[in-house]
Protein backbone atom coordinates (compact mmCIF):
# COMPACT_ATOMS: atom_id res chain seq x y z
CA UNK A 1 0.00 0.00 0.00
CA UNK A 2 1.80 3.55 -1.17
CA UNK A 3 -0.47 6.40 -0.73
CA UNK A 4 2.55 8.70 -2.05
CA UNK A 5 1.92 7.38 -5.73
CA UNK A 6 1.36 9.72 -8.45
CA UNK A 7 -1.67 11.57 -8.52
CA UNK A 8 -3.00 10.29 -11.93
CA UNK A 9 -3.79 6.96 -9.72
CA UNK A 10 -4.85 8.43 -6.69
CA UNK A 11 -8.31 7.14 -7.12
CA UNK A 12 -7.14 3.56 -8.17
CA UNK A 13 -4.88 3.82 -4.47
CA UNK A 14 -7.73 3.95 -2.53
CA UNK A 15 -9.28 0.42 -3.68
CA UNK A 16 -6.03 -0.74 -2.04
CA UNK A 17 -7.43 0.00 1.47
CA UNK A 18 -10.54 -2.24 0.47
CA UNK A 19 -8.23 -4.87 -0.82
CA UNK A 20 -7.27 -7.02 2.15
CA UNK A 21 -10.47 -6.98 3.79
CA UNK A 22 -12.81 -7.87 0.63
CA UNK A 23 -9.90 -11.50 -0.24
CA UNK A 24 -10.85 -12.64 3.21
CA UNK A 25 -14.54 -12.06 2.72
CA UNK A 26 -14.81 -12.58 -0.89
CA UNK A 27 -12.52 -16.10 0.11
CA UNK A 28 -14.25 -17.27 3.41
CA UNK A 29 -17.91 -15.84 2.64
CA UNK A 30 -19.04 -14.91 -0.94
CA UNK A 31 -17.02 -17.86 -2.54
CA UNK A 32 -18.48 -20.79 -0.09
CA UNK A 33 -22.31 -19.05 0.10
CA UNK A 34 -21.78 -19.88 -4.09
CA UNK A 35 -20.64 -22.51 -3.62
CA UNK A 36 -23.26 -24.08 -1.36
CA UNK A 37 -26.35 -22.61 -4.04
CA UNK A 38 -24.47 -25.01 -6.63
CA UNK A 39 -24.56 -27.76 -4.75
CA UNK A 40 -27.96 -27.36 -3.66
CA UNK A 41 -29.15 -28.33 -6.87
CA UNK A 42 -26.59 -31.32 -7.49
CA UNK A 43 -26.41 -34.84 -6.08
CA UNK A 44 -23.40 -35.35 -4.30
CA UNK A 45 -21.33 -37.94 -1.13
CA UNK A 46 -19.23 -35.55 -0.49
CA UNK A 47 -16.50 -37.56 -2.81
CA UNK A 48 -16.53 -38.21 -6.64
CA UNK A 49 -18.79 -36.16 -9.17
CA UNK A 50 -21.80 -33.71 -8.14
CA UNK A 51 -24.87 -34.68 -10.40
CA UNK A 52 -26.82 -32.23 -11.37
CA UNK A 53 -30.73 -32.74 -10.30
CA UNK A 54 -31.96 -29.25 -11.06
CA UNK A 55 -35.13 -28.92 -7.99
CA UNK A 56 -35.13 -32.38 -6.72
CA UNK A 57 -33.25 -31.13 -3.49
CA UNK A 58 -35.45 -28.46 -2.76
CA UNK A 59 -38.85 -30.74 -3.65
CA UNK A 60 -37.70 -33.75 -1.34
CA UNK A 61 -37.11 -31.13 1.60
CA UNK A 62 -40.83 -29.53 0.83
CA UNK A 63 -42.25 -32.74 0.73
CA UNK A 64 -40.06 -34.73 3.92
CA UNK A 65 -42.05 -34.33 7.10
CA UNK A 66 -39.03 -34.54 9.44
CA UNK A 67 -37.84 -31.64 7.52
CA UNK A 68 -41.05 -29.39 7.34
CA UNK A 69 -42.01 -30.20 11.14
CA UNK A 70 -38.34 -28.93 12.08
CA UNK A 71 -39.23 -25.63 10.01
CA UNK A 72 -42.51 -25.73 12.40
CA UNK A 73 -40.30 -26.36 15.64
CA UNK A 74 -38.36 -23.28 14.29
CA UNK A 75 -41.68 -20.96 14.53
CA UNK A 76 -42.43 -22.27 17.98
CA UNK A 77 -39.03 -21.06 18.98
CA UNK A 78 -39.58 -18.02 18.08
CA UNK A 79 -42.30 -17.10 20.22
CA UNK A 80 -39.63 -18.40 23.29
CA UNK A 81 -36.83 -16.43 21.98
CA UNK A 82 -38.29 -13.38 20.30
CA UNK A 83 -42.01 -12.53 21.25
CA UNK A 84 -42.22 -13.46 25.48
CA UNK A 85 -38.57 -11.72 25.90
CA UNK A 86 -40.11 -8.76 23.39
CA UNK A 87 -43.21 -8.55 25.80
CA UNK A 88 -41.16 -8.91 28.84
CA UNK A 89 -38.35 -6.37 28.04
CA UNK A 90 -41.69 -3.71 27.02
CA UNK A 91 -43.31 -4.00 29.84
CA UNK A 92 -40.11 -3.56 32.41
CA UNK A 93 -39.27 -0.83 30.12
CA UNK A 94 -42.75 0.93 30.24
CA UNK A 95 -42.88 1.06 34.08
CA UNK A 96 -39.45 2.72 34.29
CA UNK A 97 -40.12 5.08 32.17
CA UNK A 98 -39.93 8.08 35.08
CA UNK A 99 -37.87 5.93 37.71
CA UNK A 100 -34.60 6.59 37.93
CA UNK A 101 -32.58 3.39 39.71
CA UNK A 102 -29.66 2.99 41.96
CA UNK A 103 -27.37 0.67 41.23
CA UNK A 104 -28.56 0.21 37.54
CA UNK A 105 -25.30 -0.44 36.36
CA UNK A 106 -24.96 -3.45 38.48
CA UNK A 107 -28.44 -4.74 37.34
CA UNK A 108 -27.56 -4.33 33.66
CA UNK A 109 -24.26 -6.18 34.18
CA UNK A 110 -25.79 -9.24 35.66
CA UNK A 111 -29.06 -9.27 33.08
CA UNK A 112 -26.38 -9.17 30.13
CA UNK A 113 -25.08 -12.24 31.74
CA UNK A 114 -26.28 -15.01 29.73
CA UNK A 115 -25.18 -12.73 26.11
CA UNK A 116 -21.50 -13.07 26.61
CA UNK A 117 -21.32 -16.64 27.41
CA UNK A 118 -20.63 -19.58 25.29
CA UNK A 119 -24.01 -21.43 24.64
CA UNK A 120 -22.55 -24.96 25.09
CA UNK A 121 -21.97 -23.63 29.03
CA UNK A 122 -25.49 -22.05 28.98
CA UNK A 123 -26.67 -25.31 27.72
CA UNK A 124 -24.33 -27.55 30.21
CA UNK A 125 -25.84 -25.19 33.59
CA UNK A 126 -29.34 -25.57 31.90
CA UNK A 127 -29.12 -29.61 31.36
CA UNK A 128 -28.29 -29.72 35.20
CA UNK A 129 -31.10 -27.45 35.98
CA UNK A 130 -33.78 -29.90 34.16
CA UNK A 131 -32.24 -33.10 34.49
CA UNK A 132 -34.02 -36.21 36.82
CA UNK A 133 -32.38 -35.01 39.86
CA UNK A 134 -31.74 -31.46 39.07
CA UNK A 135 -33.16 -28.56 40.91
CA UNK A 136 -36.19 -28.04 39.14
CA UNK A 137 -37.19 -31.82 40.00
CA UNK A 138 -36.12 -31.21 43.14
CA UNK A 139 -38.22 -28.34 43.47
CA UNK A 140 -41.14 -29.77 42.18
CA UNK A 141 -40.86 -32.57 44.53
CA UNK A 142 -40.55 -30.33 47.80
CA UNK A 143 -43.88 -29.05 46.87
CA UNK A 144 -45.26 -32.60 46.68
CA UNK A 145 -45.63 -32.14 43.32
CA UNK A 146 -43.99 -35.75 42.35
CA UNK A 147 -46.20 -36.55 39.69
CA UNK A 148 -45.23 -33.36 37.31
CA UNK A 149 -41.34 -34.10 37.78
CA UNK A 150 -39.61 -35.42 35.01
CA UNK A 151 -36.54 -35.89 32.38
CA UNK A 152 -37.34 -32.66 30.88
CA UNK A 153 -35.05 -32.55 28.16
CA UNK A 154 -35.58 -36.17 27.19
CA UNK A 155 -39.93 -35.66 27.12
CA UNK A 156 -41.26 -35.71 24.03
CA UNK A 157 -43.96 -33.64 24.91
CA UNK A 158 -41.83 -30.74 26.97
CA UNK A 159 -38.67 -30.92 25.18
CA UNK A 160 -39.12 -28.18 23.18
CA UNK A 161 -40.51 -26.08 25.64
CA UNK A 162 -37.92 -26.78 27.69
CA UNK A 163 -35.47 -26.21 25.33
CA UNK A 164 -37.12 -22.25 24.41
CA UNK A 165 -37.53 -21.48 27.92
CA UNK A 166 -34.02 -21.28 27.57
CA UNK A 167 -33.78 -18.99 24.69
CA UNK A 168 -36.65 -16.87 26.92
CA UNK A 169 -33.91 -16.74 29.75
CA UNK A 170 -30.74 -15.62 27.26
CA UNK A 171 -32.51 -13.07 25.38
CA UNK A 172 -34.83 -11.00 28.54
CA UNK A 173 -32.14 -9.56 30.02
CA UNK A 174 -31.30 -7.96 26.28
CA UNK A 175 -34.67 -6.96 25.51
CA UNK A 176 -34.88 -5.55 29.04
CA UNK A 177 -31.58 -3.26 28.39
CA UNK A 178 -32.18 -2.09 25.18
CA UNK A 179 -35.54 -1.11 25.70
CA UNK A 180 -35.27 0.94 28.95
CA UNK A 181 -31.61 2.84 27.09
CA UNK A 182 -34.78 3.22 24.18
CA UNK A 183 -37.27 4.75 27.01
CA UNK A 184 -34.85 7.54 28.03
CA UNK A 185 -34.30 8.57 24.32
CA UNK A 186 -38.39 9.50 23.83
CA UNK A 187 -38.45 13.21 24.91
CA UNK A 188 -39.95 14.14 28.10
CA UNK A 189 -42.32 16.34 26.48
CA UNK A 190 -44.20 13.66 24.88
CA UNK A 191 -44.90 12.50 28.27
CA UNK A 192 -46.16 15.62 29.72
CA UNK A 193 -48.07 16.14 26.57
CA UNK A 194 -49.83 12.85 27.40
CA UNK A 195 -50.29 13.67 31.12
CA UNK A 196 -51.78 17.08 29.95
CA UNK A 197 -54.65 14.84 28.16
CA UNK A 198 -55.51 13.30 31.14
CA UNK A 199 -53.45 9.52 29.47
CA UNK A 200 -53.76 6.63 32.13
CA UNK A 201 -50.63 4.69 32.03
CA UNK A 202 -52.18 2.25 29.52
CA UNK A 203 -52.67 4.83 26.99
CA UNK A 204 -49.26 6.60 28.06
CA UNK A 205 -47.79 3.21 27.06
CA UNK A 206 -49.64 2.73 23.45
CA UNK A 207 -49.33 6.53 22.55
CA UNK A 208 -45.87 7.42 23.71
CA UNK A 209 -43.64 4.56 24.92
CA UNK A 210 -44.44 2.10 22.26
CA UNK A 211 -44.38 4.28 19.03
CA UNK A 212 -41.16 6.14 20.50
CA UNK A 213 -39.49 2.23 20.77
CA UNK A 214 -39.98 1.28 17.01
CA UNK A 215 -36.64 1.31 16.45
CA UNK A 216 -35.34 -0.89 19.62
CA UNK A 217 -38.38 -3.38 18.93
CA UNK A 218 -36.97 -3.75 15.04
CA UNK A 219 -33.68 -4.40 16.25
CA UNK A 220 -34.84 -7.04 18.89
CA UNK A 221 -36.94 -8.68 16.65
CA UNK A 222 -34.21 -9.14 14.25
CA UNK A 223 -31.96 -10.44 16.25
CA UNK A 224 -33.59 -12.65 18.67
CA UNK A 225 -35.19 -14.13 15.33
CA UNK A 226 -32.09 -14.87 13.52
CA UNK A 227 -30.86 -16.84 16.91
CA UNK A 228 -34.38 -18.49 17.16
CA UNK A 229 -33.93 -19.82 13.47
CA UNK A 230 -29.80 -20.70 13.96
CA UNK A 231 -29.78 -22.04 17.39
CA UNK A 232 -27.47 -24.87 16.33
CA UNK A 233 -25.34 -25.11 19.45
CA UNK A 234 -28.27 -24.92 21.96
CA UNK A 235 -29.62 -27.53 20.49
CA UNK A 236 -27.23 -29.78 19.56
CA UNK A 237 -25.74 -29.62 23.88
CA UNK A 238 -29.06 -30.17 25.31
CA UNK A 239 -31.20 -32.28 23.16
CA UNK A 240 -29.23 -32.99 19.64
CA UNK A 241 -32.60 -32.75 18.20
CA UNK A 242 -34.25 -35.60 20.09
CA UNK A 243 -35.88 -37.37 21.87
CA UNK A 244 -36.71 -38.93 18.23
CA UNK A 245 -37.06 -35.62 16.25
CA UNK A 246 -39.03 -33.68 18.57
CA UNK A 247 -36.86 -30.59 18.75
CA UNK A 248 -34.68 -31.16 15.56
CA UNK A 249 -34.22 -27.91 13.54
CA UNK A 250 -32.75 -26.90 10.00
CA UNK A 251 -29.29 -26.64 11.26
CA UNK A 252 -28.94 -29.41 13.33
CA UNK A 253 -30.50 -31.62 9.91
CA UNK A 254 -27.87 -29.73 7.79
CA UNK A 255 -24.83 -30.73 9.99
CA UNK A 256 -26.14 -34.37 10.05
CA UNK A 257 -27.09 -34.59 6.43
CA UNK A 258 -23.68 -33.05 5.35
CA UNK A 259 -21.15 -34.45 8.14
CA UNK A 260 -23.29 -38.10 9.44
CA UNK A 261 -25.16 -38.72 6.74
CA UNK A 262 -23.18 -38.11 3.64
CA UNK A 263 -26.32 -36.28 1.82
CA UNK A 264 -24.07 -32.94 1.06
CA UNK A 265 -26.46 -31.89 -1.81
CA UNK A 266 -29.56 -32.37 0.57
CA UNK A 267 -27.65 -30.69 2.80
CA UNK A 268 -26.63 -27.86 1.06
CA UNK A 269 -30.34 -27.43 -0.33
CA UNK A 270 -31.27 -26.81 3.65
CA UNK A 271 -28.82 -24.46 4.32
CA UNK A 272 -29.86 -21.87 0.84
CA UNK A 273 -33.49 -22.22 2.56
CA UNK A 274 -32.43 -21.50 6.18
CA UNK A 275 -30.45 -18.43 4.46
CA UNK A 276 -33.88 -17.24 2.73
CA UNK A 277 -35.91 -17.59 5.48
CA UNK A 278 -33.90 -15.75 7.30
CA UNK A 279 -33.38 -13.16 4.71
CA UNK A 280 -37.41 -13.40 4.35
CA UNK A 281 -38.20 -12.82 7.96
CA UNK A 282 -36.07 -10.00 8.34
CA UNK A 283 -36.85 -8.00 5.31
CA UNK A 284 -40.87 -8.02 6.42
CA UNK A 285 -39.68 -7.17 9.88
CA UNK A 286 -37.94 -4.09 8.76
CA UNK A 287 -40.60 -3.08 6.00
CA UNK A 288 -43.53 -3.96 7.71
CA UNK A 289 -42.71 -1.85 10.97
CA UNK A 290 -41.15 1.48 9.18
CA UNK A 291 -44.12 1.63 6.92
CA UNK A 292 -46.03 2.44 9.69
CA UNK A 293 -43.82 5.13 10.60
CA UNK B 1 -43.90 6.57 52.07
CA UNK B 2 -44.37 8.86 48.85
CA UNK B 3 -45.28 7.35 45.60
CA UNK B 4 -41.81 7.82 44.05
CA UNK B 5 -40.12 5.98 46.44
CA UNK B 6 -42.99 3.13 46.61
CA UNK B 7 -42.24 3.09 42.37
CA UNK B 8 -38.49 2.57 43.26
CA UNK B 9 -38.46 0.37 45.35
CA UNK B 10 -41.28 -1.89 43.22
CA UNK B 11 -38.53 -1.19 40.24
CA UNK B 12 -35.98 -2.63 42.39
CA UNK B 13 -38.28 -5.48 43.26
CA UNK B 14 -38.38 -6.19 39.50
CA UNK B 15 -34.62 -6.03 38.90
CA UNK B 16 -33.93 -7.80 41.70
CA UNK B 17 -35.59 -11.13 40.38
CA UNK B 18 -34.80 -10.64 37.23
CA UNK B 19 -31.29 -11.06 38.15
CA UNK B 20 -31.89 -13.60 40.44
CA UNK B 21 -33.35 -15.77 37.51
CA UNK B 22 -30.50 -15.21 35.42
CA UNK B 23 -27.86 -15.88 38.29
CA UNK B 24 -29.69 -19.14 39.52
CA UNK B 25 -28.71 -21.26 37.32
CA UNK B 26 -24.80 -20.13 36.79
CA UNK B 27 -25.23 -20.72 41.10
CA UNK B 28 -26.13 -24.12 40.95
CA UNK B 29 -23.42 -25.62 38.84
CA UNK B 30 -21.14 -23.39 40.76
CA UNK B 31 -22.09 -24.89 44.07
CA UNK B 32 -22.46 -28.55 41.90
CA UNK B 33 -18.65 -28.24 40.89
CA UNK B 34 -17.78 -26.77 44.06
CA UNK B 35 -19.41 -29.65 46.01
CA UNK B 36 -17.77 -33.01 47.47
CA UNK B 37 -16.52 -35.45 44.74
CA UNK B 38 -19.01 -38.46 44.84
CA UNK B 39 -21.01 -37.03 46.90
CA UNK B 40 -24.89 -37.91 46.16
CA UNK B 41 -26.09 -34.12 45.01
CA UNK B 42 -29.63 -33.47 44.20
CA UNK B 43 -30.58 -29.89 43.27
CA UNK B 44 -31.40 -28.51 46.71
CA UNK B 45 -28.17 -29.78 48.56
CA UNK B 46 -26.50 -27.21 50.34
CA UNK B 47 -22.76 -28.03 49.67
CA UNK B 48 -21.23 -28.66 53.05
CA UNK B 49 -17.88 -27.46 52.36
CA UNK B 50 -15.44 -26.25 49.69
CA UNK B 51 -13.83 -29.14 47.35
CA UNK B 52 -11.86 -27.88 44.24
CA UNK B 53 -11.34 -31.46 43.40
CA UNK B 54 -14.23 -31.24 40.49
CA UNK B 55 -12.01 -28.68 39.05
CA UNK B 56 -8.55 -30.13 38.62
CA UNK B 57 -9.87 -33.21 37.80
CA UNK B 58 -11.74 -31.44 34.84
CA UNK B 59 -8.63 -29.60 34.18
CA UNK B 60 -6.39 -32.51 33.74
CA UNK B 61 -9.09 -35.70 32.29
CA UNK B 62 -11.18 -33.05 29.92
CA UNK B 63 -7.57 -31.42 28.46
CA UNK B 64 -8.74 -28.05 29.24
CA UNK B 65 -5.11 -26.62 29.54
CA UNK B 66 -4.62 -27.57 26.00
CA UNK B 67 -8.40 -26.53 25.08
CA UNK B 68 -7.87 -23.03 26.37
CA UNK B 69 -4.41 -22.70 24.60
CA UNK B 70 -6.38 -23.84 21.35
CA UNK B 71 -8.82 -21.30 21.96
CA UNK B 72 -6.50 -18.37 22.76
CA UNK B 73 -4.59 -19.62 19.20
CA UNK B 74 -7.40 -19.05 17.17
CA UNK B 75 -8.44 -15.88 19.14
CA UNK B 76 -5.41 -13.79 18.52
CA UNK B 77 -5.38 -15.13 15.00
CA UNK B 78 -8.78 -13.88 14.68
CA UNK B 79 -8.86 -10.99 16.28
CA UNK B 80 -5.65 -9.21 14.98
CA UNK B 81 -5.77 -10.05 11.11
CA UNK B 82 -9.62 -8.60 11.31
CA UNK B 83 -8.94 -5.47 12.75
CA UNK B 84 -5.57 -4.66 10.92
CA UNK B 85 -7.53 -5.48 7.39
CA UNK B 86 -11.22 -3.40 8.57
CA UNK B 87 -9.17 -0.05 9.69
CA UNK B 88 -8.11 0.53 5.92
CA UNK B 89 -11.39 -0.76 4.54
CA UNK B 90 -13.32 1.12 7.15
CA UNK B 91 -11.12 4.35 6.18
CA UNK B 92 -11.33 4.44 2.67
CA UNK B 93 -15.15 3.82 2.99
CA UNK B 94 -16.05 6.80 5.13
CA UNK B 95 -12.89 9.36 4.04
CA UNK B 96 -11.35 7.97 0.69
CA UNK B 97 -13.21 8.96 -2.72
CA UNK B 98 -14.35 5.30 -4.04
CA UNK B 99 -16.64 4.62 -6.91
CA UNK B 100 -19.19 2.17 -6.43
CA UNK B 101 -18.52 2.85 -2.52
CA UNK B 102 -22.58 1.86 -2.01
CA UNK B 103 -22.33 -1.22 -4.11
CA UNK B 104 -19.67 -2.42 -2.37
CA UNK B 105 -21.04 -1.72 1.31
CA UNK B 106 -24.10 -3.29 0.70
CA UNK B 107 -22.13 -6.73 -0.24
CA UNK B 108 -20.62 -6.44 2.86
CA UNK B 109 -24.22 -6.41 4.58
CA UNK B 110 -24.97 -9.49 3.31
CA UNK B 111 -22.38 -10.84 5.41
CA UNK B 112 -23.98 -9.58 8.63
CA UNK B 113 -27.24 -11.47 8.71
CA UNK B 114 -26.15 -14.80 6.74
CA UNK B 115 -26.26 -17.85 8.81
CA UNK B 116 -22.86 -19.84 8.91
CA UNK B 117 -25.22 -23.11 8.55
CA UNK B 118 -25.00 -21.92 4.86
CA UNK B 119 -21.55 -21.59 4.61
CA UNK B 120 -19.72 -24.50 6.44
CA UNK B 121 -19.98 -27.34 3.96
CA UNK B 122 -17.94 -25.58 1.21
CA UNK B 123 -15.49 -24.38 3.61
CA UNK B 124 -15.19 -27.74 5.15
CA UNK B 125 -14.11 -29.35 1.94
CA UNK B 126 -12.12 -26.63 0.56
CA UNK B 127 -10.39 -26.89 3.62
CA UNK B 128 -9.61 -30.43 3.48
CA UNK B 129 -8.75 -30.15 -0.67
CA UNK B 130 -5.82 -27.64 0.82
CA UNK B 131 -4.74 -29.72 3.66
CA UNK B 132 -5.76 -27.00 6.24
CA UNK B 133 -8.44 -28.99 7.90
CA UNK B 134 -7.39 -29.77 11.73
CA UNK B 135 -5.23 -26.92 11.37
CA UNK B 136 -6.03 -23.55 13.76
CA UNK B 137 -5.90 -21.69 10.27
CA UNK B 138 -9.47 -23.70 9.34
CA UNK B 139 -10.61 -21.95 12.38
CA UNK B 140 -8.80 -18.37 11.80
CA UNK B 141 -9.25 -17.74 8.00
CA UNK B 142 -13.14 -18.52 7.97
CA UNK B 143 -13.79 -16.48 10.86
CA UNK B 144 -11.78 -13.17 9.87
CA UNK B 145 -14.11 -13.47 6.63
CA UNK B 146 -16.93 -13.77 9.06
CA UNK B 147 -15.93 -10.91 11.49
CA UNK B 148 -14.87 -8.10 8.50
CA UNK B 149 -18.56 -7.24 7.41
CA UNK B 150 -19.25 -6.14 11.39
CA UNK B 151 -15.88 -5.06 12.09
CA UNK B 152 -15.86 -3.08 9.09
CA UNK B 153 -19.31 -1.65 10.00
CA UNK B 154 -18.38 -0.39 13.44
CA UNK B 155 -14.84 1.30 12.11
CA UNK B 156 -16.74 3.51 9.60
CA UNK B 157 -19.18 4.87 11.83
CA UNK B 158 -16.08 5.84 14.25
CA UNK B 159 -14.26 7.49 11.76
CA UNK B 160 -18.06 8.95 10.68
CA UNK B 161 -17.92 10.87 14.29
CA UNK B 162 -14.59 12.32 13.93
CA UNK B 163 -14.65 16.24 12.46
CA UNK B 164 -13.57 16.43 8.60
CA UNK B 165 -11.55 19.15 9.36
CA UNK B 166 -9.41 17.14 11.49
CA UNK B 167 -7.75 15.41 8.42
CA UNK B 168 -8.68 18.57 6.37
CA UNK B 169 -5.58 20.32 8.01
CA UNK B 170 -3.60 17.62 8.17
CA UNK B 171 -4.37 17.25 4.23
CA UNK B 172 -3.39 20.60 3.50
CA UNK B 173 0.01 20.48 5.33
CA UNK B 174 0.58 17.76 2.75
CA UNK B 175 0.04 14.93 4.91
CA UNK B 176 -0.28 11.47 2.91
CA UNK B 177 -3.57 9.31 3.39
CA UNK B 178 -1.69 6.36 5.80
CA UNK B 179 0.06 9.04 7.47
CA UNK B 180 -3.74 10.72 8.34
CA UNK B 181 -5.44 7.29 8.94
CA UNK B 182 -2.30 6.54 11.55
CA UNK B 183 -1.16 9.93 13.17
CA UNK B 184 -4.58 11.93 13.42
CA UNK B 185 -7.71 9.55 12.81
CA UNK B 186 -6.50 6.50 14.88
CA UNK B 187 -6.01 8.23 18.59
CA UNK B 188 -9.42 9.46 18.07
CA UNK B 189 -11.16 5.90 17.43
CA UNK B 190 -9.18 4.06 20.03
CA UNK B 191 -12.24 3.05 22.40
CA UNK B 192 -14.14 2.11 19.87
CA UNK B 193 -11.19 -0.23 18.92
CA UNK B 194 -11.05 -1.57 22.50
CA UNK B 195 -14.59 -2.17 22.09
CA UNK B 196 -14.26 -3.55 18.82
CA UNK B 197 -11.41 -6.02 20.56
CA UNK B 198 -13.14 -7.18 23.07
CA UNK B 199 -16.68 -8.30 20.95
CA UNK B 200 -14.61 -10.25 18.78
CA UNK B 201 -12.69 -12.20 21.67
CA UNK B 202 -15.69 -12.95 22.91
CA UNK B 203 -17.20 -14.13 19.30
CA UNK B 204 -14.28 -16.45 18.61
CA UNK B 205 -13.97 -17.45 22.11
CA UNK B 206 -17.75 -19.00 21.99
CA UNK B 207 -17.60 -20.18 18.48
CA UNK B 208 -18.38 -23.64 18.22
CA UNK B 209 -20.30 -25.22 15.22
CA UNK B 210 -16.88 -24.41 12.69
CA UNK B 211 -14.85 -26.10 15.73
CA UNK B 212 -17.00 -29.39 15.43
CA UNK B 213 -16.64 -29.59 11.90
CA UNK B 214 -13.04 -28.57 11.16
CA UNK B 215 -11.11 -30.05 14.03
CA UNK B 216 -10.62 -34.02 14.45
CA UNK B 217 -7.61 -34.02 17.02
CA UNK B 218 -8.12 -33.97 20.92
CA UNK B 219 -5.50 -32.30 21.16
CA UNK B 220 -6.92 -29.82 19.25
CA UNK B 221 -9.82 -28.98 20.18
CA UNK B 222 -11.06 -25.68 21.03
CA UNK B 223 -12.65 -24.71 24.21
CA UNK B 224 -16.37 -25.09 23.43
CA UNK B 225 -15.58 -28.07 21.57
CA UNK B 226 -13.65 -30.15 24.14
CA UNK B 227 -16.53 -29.03 26.76
CA UNK B 228 -19.26 -30.78 24.54
CA UNK B 229 -16.90 -33.56 24.21
CA UNK B 230 -16.61 -34.08 27.74
CA UNK B 231 -20.11 -33.28 28.54
CA UNK B 232 -20.92 -36.17 26.03
CA UNK B 233 -18.50 -38.48 27.35
CA UNK B 234 -19.68 -38.00 31.16
CA UNK B 235 -23.69 -37.71 30.12
CA UNK B 236 -24.43 -41.05 32.30
CA UNK B 237 -21.35 -39.43 34.99
CA UNK B 238 -20.32 -37.27 37.16
CA UNK B 239 -22.35 -33.91 36.69
CA UNK B 240 -20.01 -31.87 38.81
CA UNK B 241 -17.00 -32.68 36.66
CA UNK B 242 -19.35 -31.37 33.72
CA UNK B 243 -20.11 -28.10 35.92
CA UNK B 244 -16.45 -27.77 36.79
CA UNK B 245 -15.37 -28.16 33.42
CA UNK B 246 -18.10 -25.35 32.10
CA UNK B 247 -16.80 -22.84 34.86
CA UNK B 248 -12.86 -23.34 33.18
CA UNK B 249 -14.67 -23.10 29.94
CA UNK B 250 -16.87 -19.78 31.13
CA UNK B 251 -13.94 -18.13 33.23
CA UNK B 252 -11.56 -16.52 30.31
CA UNK B 253 -14.60 -14.16 28.78
CA UNK B 254 -15.94 -14.06 32.39
CA UNK B 255 -12.91 -12.28 33.80
CA UNK B 256 -12.44 -9.61 30.57
CA UNK B 257 -16.41 -9.32 31.27
CA UNK B 258 -16.05 -7.97 34.66
CA UNK B 259 -13.08 -5.30 34.21
CA UNK B 260 -15.21 -4.42 30.51
CA UNK B 261 -18.39 -5.11 31.31
CA UNK B 262 -19.36 -1.45 30.06
CA UNK B 263 -17.85 -2.06 26.95
CA UNK B 264 -19.62 -5.46 26.50
CA UNK B 265 -23.07 -4.10 26.71
CA UNK B 266 -23.04 -0.40 25.11
CA UNK B 267 -21.16 -2.74 22.23
CA UNK B 268 -23.39 -5.11 21.20
CA UNK B 269 -26.26 -2.97 22.21
CA UNK B 270 -25.25 0.22 19.42
CA UNK B 271 -23.67 -2.70 17.52
CA UNK B 272 -26.81 -4.30 16.98
CA UNK B 273 -28.87 -1.15 16.31
CA UNK B 274 -26.10 -0.01 14.24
Amino acid sequence: MNPLRPRKSRHNSNYLYLLPAFIFYILFILYPLSDTVYTSFTQWSGIGEKTWVGLENYKNNLSDKKITSSIKHSFILIIFYSFFPIIIGLGIAGMMVRIKVKGMAIYRAILFLPQILSMIVVGIAWRWIYAPKGPLNSGLDFFGLNDISRAWLGSFDFALIAVGLIGTWVMFGFTMILFIAGVQKIPKELYDAAKVDGAGAFAEFFNVTLPGLKGEIVVALVFTVTLALRNFDLIYITTGGGPGTSTMIPSMFIYKKAFQMNQVGSASSLGVMLTLLIFTLISLIIITLREKR
Amino acid sequence: MKKVDQEKLIAHGLFIFGSIIVLYPFFSILFLALSEPGARISGFTIPTGVYFDNFLKAWTDGGFSLALWSSLIVVLGVVSITILCSIPAAYAFEKLSIKGASPLFALLLIGLVLPYESLIIPLYYSMRKFGLDSTYWSLILPQIGLSIPFSIFWLRSSFRSIPVSLSEAAMLEGASKLTILIKILLPQIKPAILTLTVLLFMWTWNEFLLALIMIQEPEMRTAPLALSYFAGNKRYGDPAITAAAAIWVALPVLIVYIFLQRRFISGMVTGVEK
